[in-house]
């Protein structure tokens, strides 16, 4: 089989795979938000939470839970770092700096996992598997939380209430994430990922040579890096790590994982607005963008356009031999167009349109099928301002879901949407304007901007995967992206809550014969030229300086 | 009774140590426990293999096979290049980060083309084939111009009135890969010069697009730990191997043939060959006697 057929029938089979699981796992969670039935163990959980399961919170208080939940674990995970050294499975490590602790602290708590840190020379194992690897769990279950709440929003009538943040985040993470971490992560350790406690012991090479086999427990931490679309590496080298991703079959396991729960939403999605087809038009959306981007990224990889490459004959520097050129394209599509950072070979010296396309993904608003959760709601935002725009050619008041777009709705989602070009524009001109942001390029022209554009696209969508050449454990970019972070996550989200309180707040209007249907072919295309049109007039001209100046000649 | 925000912030923080217990500590060692069974736990403690009884390393991990000087040992076949730490360090995996237009060499650190040049050249000596690639000079560094002069609309230089081989040293190199560039004669490049001002212009020449040393072994892996490489650049090393250890190269091939992986079920990632454990039935089959 050669390598272009090979990888056809790879990404094939992903689709698949995702299409054969879309409904039951779908439909399971649709069971999980939707029911009333607590079990035990989360009525003991709640009880030591301290909160009334039953009790429905406005969006106002909704978006207050998430943000004290997400306060608090930053805090926590803040002081973990800075006091690891005097705590068990430190091996050695001293205190985590303090701009580096912050930097962390936000970029895991916002599902992002940008890492500034080196893992297997910064952090002990119990940061990694009580702190780093927690907020893995539950910033993934916010995220579903967030999305759960909107669609709520659309399905409720002359109601002023979302639900309860606190039972959605035990359930999200308990009846879903949990036990499909656990499965996955056997399945890892069967393909050679690592899971001791183990400090890492000195053995001599066959050659002569000293090698440290180093240890922790990878696998737990491994498959939640993936199912959660968090994307932070138990060791620097990521899923590019033989110990993190073994095999040509992890690989494809991770590409699954990172994408399951993201397609899967949009089934869930379907049944609690009581409409599955539009949950198929969501989901068709995603898809179509996706294939498109993953076709497009590997095809740029394969053809190796670049002077390095034609002189390599392939675009093999930064991958992995096991995985070859297009798996690795595939792994760099899924892993920007979900919010998962992860890396199975290096962006930086991806091919020029290669790397480009890396980049093109997170820009999208990674909505792809996008983060946990944060996927569709980054979505919905992209449906409710397409409807927007088709009322207005046809002078009519723009209905979704039997809600009616009006100016407060359309407000917040174009709020929502401007967040993250505001913050990589923004960000990237500081950094170009400033002597500490340039000295950390390592690449010079054209691709050292495509590194500072790359690193505040990458935190400001809360993706975490980088063009790793660019030096980042400083003050400065530590300080910089994590407030990305920060604001990239947070600020869309209580525009997404307060959407989804007004939404949730009218009755429904009945369709007409001037509704536009959202459930066809008609609407998905539509759908998909506002998403690419705004990221290529928003995008474009940063684009044009980095990877297009360095990509385009003969 | 507390203010609301600081219950909020209190049933925060009862939650997140709930959590922390339950999915930081209970979980990661429940997945430990299951990874003890048999079948599971030699690849959950990372694979180890040994040699009469002694670890020598992990078949998940790559190793270099080179002396104290780093050069290659000719009797094991080599690993690919590596940028973990000084070679395949695994307290420090990385990649190498350079982009694809990385061709000139600053003061402090080749450019990955001149590096790509010289292993493929250094790659093409110890195998006895040609090391020659596009873009690289005979002495293996990146064939690159900083050409000086007015610029045409297209960005070119027409009409150069300098030419320098930015790669290439006065002192290093006799003559530069170029005698002369549109007809202007090619200098070498000066230290504490800068050329920045001149147009990059990488010279492809005239080596085959398919060059004899394969595109892994010049290229680093993303991890720097790789422990495989790819069925052309083992059977390149075949004949060298075979001789260091004093066999037929048939019979170094059929080890080579039981060390190699096909694409999981057919379609996933590509063939590979696992250098340590090739290396290690390699030195069982065939021992060699003392130091080479």
């Amino acid at each position: 089989m050669s390598n272009d057929v090979a990888g056809i029938v790879f990404v094939g089979s992903l689709v698949l795979a995702l299409a054969v699981v879309y409904r039951p796992l779908g439909d399971h969670m649709y069971r999980v938000y939707a029911g009333t039935r607590h079990a035990r163990v989360e009525r003991v959980l709640y009880r030591l939470i301290g909160v009334r399961p039953d009790a429905e919170q406005g969006w106002a208080a909704y978006a207050r839970s998430v943000l004290a939940f997400s306060a608090v674990g930053i805090l926590f995970l803040y002081l973990f770092q800075r006091v690891q050294q005097w705590l068990l499975l430190s091996l050695g490590f001293d205190a985590v700096k303090p701009d580096q602790a912050w930097n962390t602290a936000v970029s895991f708590v916002t599902n992002t996992n940008w890492q500034s840190y080196s893992g297997e020379s910064t952090m002990g194992h119990l940061v990694q598997m009580a702190g780093l690897a927690v907020q893995n769990f539950v910033s993934a279950a916010v995220g579903m939380c967030v999305a759960i709440a909107l669609v709520r929003g659309f399905a409720r009538r002359k109601s002023a209430q979302l639900g309860n943040f606190w039972v959605d985040l035990v359930r999200g993470t308990l009846r879903i994430l949990l036990p499909i971490a656990f499965v996955g992560a056997v399945l890892l350790i069967a393909g050679g990922v690592v899971q001791n406690f183990g400090g890492g012991d000195v053995v001599r090479g066959l050659g002569g040579g000293q090698q440290v086999i180093p240890g922790g427990p990878v696998a737990s931490q491994e498959v939640i890096k993936v199912l959660g679309t968090n994307g932070g590496g138990f060791y620097n080298a990521n899923s590019a790590h033989p110990f993190e991703n073994g095999t040509a079959w992890t690989n494809w396991l991770q590409i699954f994982l990172i994408l399951l729960i993201p397609f899967s939403l949009c089934r869930t999605f379907g049944r609690m607005v009581g409409q599955n087809r539009q949950g198929y038009a969501i989901a068709a959306v995603m898809g179509v963008i996706a294939l498109v981007s993953v076709g497009l990224t590997a095809v740029f990889q394969a053809l190796h356009h670049g002077t390095v490459p034609v002189a390599v004959g392939a675009a093999t520097e930064g991958v992995e031999a096991r995985f070859g050129v297009v798996d690795s394209a595939v792994f760099a599509a899924a892993t920007t167009l979900t919010s998962t950072g992860a890396v199975d070979s290096f962006h930086d010296s991806y091919t020029s349109l290669g790397g480009m396309m890396t980049m093109i993904n997170m820009m999208l608003g990674e909505v792809a099928p996008g983060g946990t959760g944060s996927g569709l709601y980054g979505m919905l935002v992209l449906a409710v301002l397409t409807v927007f725009v088709a009322g207005l050619m046809v002078g009519r008041t723009p209905e979704y879901l039997g809600k009616k777009i009006g100016a407060r709705e359309v407000k917040l989602a174009a709020a929502c949407f401007l967040v993250t070009p505001l913050l990589v524009l923004t960000g990237t001109a500081a950094a170009m304007a400033t002597e500490s942001g340039r000295a950390g390029m390592l690449n010079d022209g054209a691709h050292g901007f495509s590194e500072v554009l790359y690193a505040f696209t990458s935190a400001s969508n809360n993706n975490g995967s980088a063009f790793a050449g660019l030096t980042v454990n400083t003050v400065w970019y530590d300080t910089a992206l994590g407030l990305c972070m920060a604001l990239g996550r947070f600020l869309p989200i209580v525009f997404v809550l307060a959407l989804a309180g007004s939404l949730a707040r009218q009755g429904h209007a009945p369709a007409s014969e001037g509704t536009l249907p959202t459930h066809r072919p008609q609407f998905v295309g539509m759908v998909v030229g506002v998403t690419v049109v705004l990221v290529a007039l928003t995008f474009l001209p940063a684009l044009a300086l980095g990877p297009l100046a360095e990509g385009i000649h003969s | 009774m507390l203010p609301t925000w600081i219950r909020h912030h209190l049933a925060a923080l009862r939650a997140l140590l709930l959590f922390t217990v339950l999915l930081g500590v209970v979980y990661p060692l429940a997945v430990f426990a299951v990874g003890r069974v048999p079948g599971l736990a030699a690849k959950a403690d990372g694979s180890v293999v040994t040699v009469e009884g002694r670890v020598v390393g992990s078949s998940s991990l790559g190793q270099s096979f080179t002396d104290a000087d780093g050069k290659p040992l000719r009797q094991y076949f080599q690993s690919r290049p590596s940028n973990a730490g000084d070679g395949y360090d695994p307290t420090a995996s990385s990649a190498g980060n350079l982009g694809p237009e990385s061709v000139v060499d600053s003061t402090e650190a080749p450019s990955l083309l001149t590096q790509v040049c010289a292993r493929s050249k250094a790659v093409g000596e110890l195998e006895g084939v040609s090391g020659a690639r596009p873009f690289c000079t005979p002495g293996g560094v990146g064939a690159v111009l900083a050409v000086f002069g007015d610029r045409a609309k297209d960005g070119t230089v027409p009409r150069p009135t300098r030419v320098v081989s930015v790669n290439e040293q006065e002192g290093v190199a006799k003559a530069p890969f170029a005698a002369t560039y549109r007809g202007v004669r090619v200098e070498l490049a000066r230290v504490g010069e800068d050329y920045a001002k001149g147009l990059v212009v990488p010279i492809k020449g005239d080596a085959p697009a398919r060059p004899a040393v394969p595109a892994d072994a010049v290229t680093a892996s993303g991890s720097g730990l790789d422990p495989h490489i790819s069925p052309e650049y083992a059977a390149l090393q075949i004949k060298r191997v075979a001789q260091a250890r004093r066999v037929a190269p048939a019979q170094v091939a059929a080890l080579v043939r039981n060390n190699r992986t096909g694409r999981a079920l057919g379609f996933m990632g590509e063939p590979a060959v696992n250098v340590l454990t090739l290396n290690i039935a390699l030195d069982r089959r065939f021992p060699v006697n003392g130091a080479d």
